[in-house]
């Protein structure tokens, strides 16, 4: 049986005074991954067919790595925030939310990384 | 995780079939039966009313359904202009008041169960405990520091208009229980009746802890687990639009921040 009135079950364990960061980055990047996604389609296509060297050629060029990373450490964060969201919707209990969150946070951090690793060892 | 079927003792099956003796203008209504006097699960049952001889709303057709031919048929109504929100429920697929209704704008037959996703306490009854400990949370009531005056407190035309649209909510509780979000989370969601009711004290110009407020709903699960679904919207009964608030909560959280 739960003895706690109907009043501190409402009230749980009190604000936490996050989400609100959460709230606006998620909006920000999303404003940032507007004009960055057309811009890589845009310029990416132009490199078609695809080919090493055109690619490298393409990525070598002054602003290519720079915007390149902008985006994809954003579409990266945007994706983490969206999927912290989704987890923390659906999956209940703590151990498996806790343990998902983290999984998902390591899993975007090492994909952000390896890909801006990637891309500067060509460009640069 | 979030239970995307009914559990067992949970699952409906056809019930009883109240007939119709004689003429008239006969319509079908479909209601949701469940009682805890025994072990059976919920069942929908038909009843036939003859609409000659009943009121325009659906309340009405479920006043008369318990008058004359079935008293077992439990459910809350008390004002029956739309004012009290007791007699809200989920009528033909949408959470509403049965009061202000009317039967003649649904088509087929009228299915009328209770509002989704709260705990049953008896036919159409739902259990609002936790939904009114949730409102008494948000300490809706003006919360001031300042020598009280010796009159009625000041507010100007301009300060009073952003109080419309909020003041009229009846705390039915159609919205809340409309909300995935709140179906899923309600434990820790606050859900967009209360929500709008906590803004109404944020958006009052006589109240004094307007910080203190915007502290209480800064949270992942209180405030942030509405996801602008907007079916509260959709549905209130009132025409009010918990979304726009909430989202106006999540615009002041985060204009103080920067």
């Amino acid at each position: 049986m739960n003895y706690r009135s109907a009043l501190s079950k409402a009230r749980g364990q009190g604000p936490s005074g996050h989400g609100g960061s959460h709230w606006s980055m998620q909006r920000f990047s999303a404003i940032a991954l507007l004009p960055l996604t057309l811009w890589f389609l845009f310029s990416f296509s132009n490199v078609m067919p695809l080919t090493y060297h055109g690619f490298a050629q393409w990525l070598r060029q002054p602003w290519v790595p720079v915007l390149l990373c902008l985006f994809f450490a954003c579409a990266y964060y945007h994706a983490y925030l969206g999927l912290q969201v989704v987890l923390e919707d659906y999956v209940h209990g703590k151990f498996a939310s806790t343990f998902s969150l983290i999984i998902v946070k390591l899993l975007f951090l090492l994909l952000a990384v390896s890909t801006i690793v990637s891309v500067l060892r060509i460009a640069l | 995780m979030a239970e995307f079927s009914l559990p067992k003792n949970s699952r409906m099956s056809v019930g009883k079939t109240w007939k119709h003796e004689g003429g008239g203008t006969v319509r079908d209504f479909k209601i949701y039966r469940w009682s805890p006097d025994d072990d059976n699960n919920p069942t929908v049952d038909t009843y036939e009313v003859n609409l000659d001889e009943c009121g325009p709303m659906v309340l009405d057709a479920l006043i008369k359904i318990k008058n004359e031919i079935d008293p077992t048929l439990t459910f809350r109504r008390s004002c029956r202009e739309g004012i009290c929100g007791s007699c809200s429920m989920n009528v033909d697929g949408t959470n509403t008041l049965a009061c202000t209704t009317a039967i003649e704008d649904i088509k087929g037959d009228v299915k009328i169960y209770p509002l989704p996703h709260m705990p049953v306490i008896k036919d159409l009854v739902p259990d609002m405990t936790h939904f009114y400990a949730q409102y008494a949370s948000v300490e809706p009531w003006m919360k001031t520091d300042s020598p009280t005056p010796n009159r009625e407190r000041l507010q100007s035309v301009e300060d009073r208009e952003e109080l419309d649209g909020l003041y009229e909510c009846i705390l039915c509780a159609c919205c809340s229980t409309s909300c995935p979000s709140y179906w899923w989370n309600s434990d820790r969601y606050l859900g967009p009746a209360v929500l709008l009711q906590a803004y109404r004290w944020i958006a009052d110009s006589r109240d004094e802890a307007t910080g203190d407020r915007l502290d209480a709903l800064e949270d992942p699960f209180k405030l942030y687990r509405c996801h602008t679904i907007m079916n509260c919207t959709n549905t209130c009964p009132k025409g009010l639009n918990p979304g726009k608030a909430i989202a106006k909560i999540k615009k002041m959280i985060h204009l103080r921040s920067q």
